[in-house]
């Protein structure tokens, strides 16, 4: 044999950003395998127009935002999210392919990396097929744009904050019910702790600081000081912290309940 | 067999692996070296510990003690490059369920780093060489077990490894697909490091030429199929493997120095 024992014969080195493209676009198609894309896209527009028109009042405020939109977004990505994330590792540990990806040539970053990209990707394409509203806002008025932007942007991290905490909650169960009301109660207590009714309740005894110390951990907060159309550098790495600390963390279950 | 004079290093090397799920004791200092051109047989009762070995050995999971070297490449000091080494197929042949043949095993191309027209044909030779062109466009999940199989084989073999791990890689197909894989398996084992698991012993017999039996954690036998043969009582004039296989994997038959011999004789060829 012309081969050496101590090369390996024919598989090819991929470099890390290689891995997580392979990984992000097996994951991303895997939506579109299943009716899953199609009943996740339909539902999450008709309740964002739905919450918009009939609870939001868009039209009757007669003003030329989309305020009535953005603000339910919390409370819709709270059951829908989970619907997304709960499949990401729960999954691969039932049919059992977490023994085939994890013994393939990745690292274990590489699949959390690939598979929460793919996750949040697929989210913003529902979120952008929102873009009807826009056009209409723009149609019957004049909007700020950058607002409107900047809510966009808000919505897209929120969601992204959300999926990464499923995306861990996924992974430490086989079974995807589980996970979705897991990650169903983790998301609301985030965005709980930013609630007016719970702070006022706090407001009542606790000292300021504290107040506001909890409203600063809660997604709410960051997220509806965002949708007024600033872009608070503290706000933005609020949710990139959140999503980098559960991607690492959802490093660490991955290894310690793969085999489970 | 042993034909080539650079064999000196073994393909699979694992030394005084352990495993322990709390306080069980799954895998109690197993070592094994596999150099190219050999087919070993893992045998064992269920539960004595061969998916854990293997599943040590291809990384999946994280020994307790001891290390495992691919083609040199130490897997926990550079996971990536030793998992290049091998081809695995899992207990079961798991893969994903909406996936089409075709696509997964694309998937899989593009994991081993071949894109564009490498990819195609890498995906082609593997399709062709397990039978599997009838059933290509198909979804995983609509396939028989026998397909299945085959499938996992395919993604084993699709970048032709000069290692190949199959934990029960006849498991749930008819004799026809057995003999075909058996034949598959000879035709692999020329060059390559091959460890199989298997409850069928005359398999053991068609088609390794090593074979290792573990019981309760450790090695209790390692030398050659014939030799595996030779350990069943004399009285034994049919199915002499699997008297051998009882002998040493219960207490019924006194075989207490078997363990202790298997281990230090050891069956390296």
């Amino acid at each position: 044999m012309s081969t050496t024992s101590a090369q390996p014969r024919s598989a090819l080195a991929l470099s890390a950003l290689a891995r997580i493209t392979v990984v992000f676009r097996r994951e991303f198609r895997s939506y579109f395998q299943t009716p899953l894309a199609a009943v996740f896209l339909v539902i999450f527009l008709f309740l964002a127009g739905l919450f918009a028109f009939n609870i939001g009042g868009f039209y009757e405020r007669n003003q030329a935002d989309l305020r009535p939109f953005f603000q339910f977004h919390p409370w819709l990505y709270v059951f829908l999210v989970p619907a997304v994330s709960m499949r990401l590792w729960a999954e691969e540990r039932r049919t059992g392919t977490i023994e085939l990806i994890m013994t393939l040539p990745f690292g274990a970053a590489d699949l959390v990396i690939g598979k929460f990209l793919a996750a949040w990707a697929f989210t913003t394409v529902a979120l952008s097929l929102t873009f009807p509203m826009w056009i209409t806002v723009s149609w019957l008025g004049n909007p700020d744009h950058g607002t409107i932007f900047v809510a966009y942007l808000a919505s897209a991290l929120l969601a992204g904050a959300f999926l990464a905490v499923g995306a861990f909650l996924s992974a430490l169960t086989k079974n995807q019910v589980i996970a979705f009301v897991l990650c169903a109660v983790a998301c609301f207590v985030l965005l709980l702790a930013g609630f007016p009714a719970v702070l006022d309740f706090i407001r009542g005894w606790a000292p300021r600081g504290a107040v506001e110390g909890l409203a600063s951990t809660s997604a709410l907060t960051h997220y509806e000081s965002m949708m007024r159309g600033v872009i608070d550098l503290r706000d933005v790495l609020y949710f990139v912290l959140v999503m980098a600390a559960f991607l690492v963390l959802n490093v660490f279950a991955i290894d310690w309940k793969k085999s489970d | 067999m042993a034909s080539h004079t650079d064999r000196k290093a073994p393909r699979i090397e694992a030394v005084k692996l352990e495993k322990r799920f709390g306080h069980i004791h799954a895998v109690r200092g197993i070592d094994l070296e596999v150099p190219a051109g050999q087919v070993l047989g893992f045998l064992g009762p269920n539960g004595a510990g061969k998916s854990t070995t293997m599943r040590m050995i291809t990384g999946f999971l994280e020994p307790s003690g001891g290390r495992v070297k691919l083609e040199g490449i130490d897997i926990s000091e550079d996971p990536i490059a030793a998992k290049r080494t091998f081809g695995y197929l899992p207990e079961g042949a798991p893969a994903y369920p909406d996936m089409t043949v075709e696509e997964f095993l694309g998937f899989i191309a593009a994991a081993r780093g071949f894109s564009g027209r490498d990819a195609k044909d890498r995906v082609e030779r593997a399709i062709g060489r397990v039978n599997l062109q009838g059933v290509r466009r198909q979804a995983f999940e609509t396939l028989s077990k026998g397909y299945k199989r085959r499938t996992g084989l395919a993604q084993a073999l699709l970048h032709d490894p000069g290692i190949l791990i199959l934990d029960e890689p006849t498991d749930g197909l008819d004799p026809n697909q057995k003999f075909e894989v058996r034949e598959l398996i000879k035709e692999l084992g020329g060059d390559r490091a091959i460890v199989l698991s298997t409850h069928i012993l005359e398999e053991v017999e068609a088609v390794c030429t090593r074979a290792v039996v573990i019981n309760k954690g450790g090695i209790v036998f390692d030398g050659t199929p014939a030799e595996m043969e030779a350990r069943a009582p004399r009285d034994v004039t049919k199915n002499r493997m699997d008297a051998a296989f009882r002998a040493m994997t219960t207490g019924d038959v006194a075989d207490g120095a078997g363990a202790a011999a298997a281990r230090t004789k050891g069956g390296r060829r």
